[in-house]
């Protein structure tokens, strides 16, 4: 299903077009992590979000290669490294640039927060088993990315006046692309009839309330949810950084396509 | 040509034991809980193996010496399949495999908790793990992520050394 705006039909297309979608998240998040490599605050923040990254990379990887298994496609690499921009399916947040280290708390927050519920729900409802098997992998290590970055708000929104000021301007900065989490199209409901996709609106009130909870727990402010949302990127509609995190992720792949490692 | 012998499932099996985790040297792939199944019902013998974390790039090296391993031992057909059906935990691993990471200075996982009240522990998470060096239980989480996916970090006030635990999944 790499043809823009073609609605799948079989259940087969359905399990493809989500697992597209659940690993270009999962990739594109994993090299904006991986960007902090050397970087880090301090040197177990450094390892953590290299771990992060790695996990990230890693579930996208399973993703991929079960979608190239379905589709026949030789192997997961040509979904990564040669499709353009226009055709991968991440949600806008996490291409955004990684910001500073409040910024890339508050993604991660979010986003595992999200991908807790989402996949609790995904594994009760799926009947693949290769499926549900993979998402009970990764939910096990979904729970170490909640909870370490959950305690980063709470640190940083509690902590010093700076790490408060720059943790509630991450937020405020990143609210207009949360709306796109919960969007629904016709993709999703022909994959919610299939069983390989869940309505994410019935979970829309725990997320609600756990991020809430954590962000006035860390004495923030919870960003104004009426105000504009960005939306469309999983039809190809992305924000201007996509193109220029692909490109360097995928310059060596495709300037040696025969590369190997020695 | 060697001459095409009978092997018993067994025989694999002791072969594969002497395949080694490359992170942590003390363990072989066996008592990781890494190898689920070798099938013998057809030609060519199926290995199945699980990964530990999806992110482990360990589990490429392991696939390379299982291939490595086979191949010492005049079986030249053969696959690995990874196996995503059962999702890898830590209650796979033996109690011996356990005691050897503990000697080793890496704590040992011990028991995953009961399912179901994860976001009620999110909130509270403060389990005690014992000093793999000296057994105080005066210990500290310094972070839940460590030098590779499946350790974390902690610091000992008994002995005052750093050490690692390996997480429970």
């Amino acid at each position: 299903m790499s043809t823009l705006d073609t609605i799948p039909k079989t259940k087969k297309e359905a399990l493809v077009e989500i697992l597209l979608r659940l690993a270009d998240d999962r990739i594109v998040h994993g090299h904006r992590l991986s960007e902090w490599a050397g970087h880090g605050p301090e040197l177990e923040e450094d390892l953590a979000l290299a771990n992060v990254a790695l996990d990230m990379i890693g579930h996208a990887s399973s993703l991929y290669s079960y979608a190239a298994e379905l589709e026949g496609k030789e192997d997961e690499d040509h979904y990564a490294y040669f499709r353009d921009d226009i055709e991968f399916k991440n949600i806008a947040m996490l291409e955004l640039p990684r910001g500073d280290f409040a910024f890339t708390i508050a993604r991660q927050f979010l986003f595992s927060a999200f991908s807790y519920f989402l996949y609790e729900k995904l594994i009760e409802t799926t009947d693949d088993e290769q499926f549900k098997g993979m998402l009970s992998k990764h939910l096990k290590e979904i729970k170490y990315h909640l909870r370490h970055s959950r305690e980063w708000v709470l640190r940083l929104g509690d902590g010093t006046e700076e790490s408060h000021k720059r943790m509630q301007e991450a937020f405020n900065e990143i609210w207009m692309y949360t709306g796109e989490l919960f969007d629904l199209d016709d993709a999703d409901q022909v994959a919610i009839e299939h069983k390989v996709y869940v309505d994410v609106s019935t979970f829309h009130d725990q997320w609600k309330n756990l991020v809430h909870e954590t962000i006035e727990e860390g004495t923030l402010t919870v960003p104004d949810s009426e105000q504009y949302m960005f939306s469309g990127a999983r039809k190809g509609r992305h924000t201007e950084h996509l193109g220029r995190l692909l490109a360097e992720m995928q310059f060596l792949r495709r300037s040696y396509p025969d590369a190997t490692w020695k | 040509m060697a001459v095409k012998q009978p092997i018993s499932k067994a025989t694999i099996w002791s072969w594969l034991e002497e395949v080694i985790d490359p992170e942590i040297p003390v363990l072989n792939v066996v008592e990781m809980g890494i190898v689920r199944d070798v099938v013998m019902d057809e030609d060519p013998i199926v290995i199945k193996i699980t990964p530990t974390y999806s992110g482990c790039p360990a589990m490429n090296a392991i696939e390379m010496e299982i291939h490595k391993k086979m191949r010492e031992k005049g079986v030249h057909s053969f696959k690995v399949v990874t196996d995503f059906k059962e999702s890898w935990t830590t209650d796979w691993m033996t109690e011996e495999a356990k005691q050897k990471l503990k000697e080793y200075g890496i704590a040992p996982p011990e028991k995953t908790e009961e399912e179901g009240d994860f976001l009620t522990g999110l909130k509270n998470s403060q389990k005690i793990v014992p000093c793999p060096h000296c057994d105080s239980l005066e210990t500290k989480l310094q972070s839940e992520f460590g030098s590779t996916a499946c350790k974390s970090q902690y610091y000992c006030h008994g002995c005052e050394q750093p050490f690692e635990h390996f997480k429970c999944i």
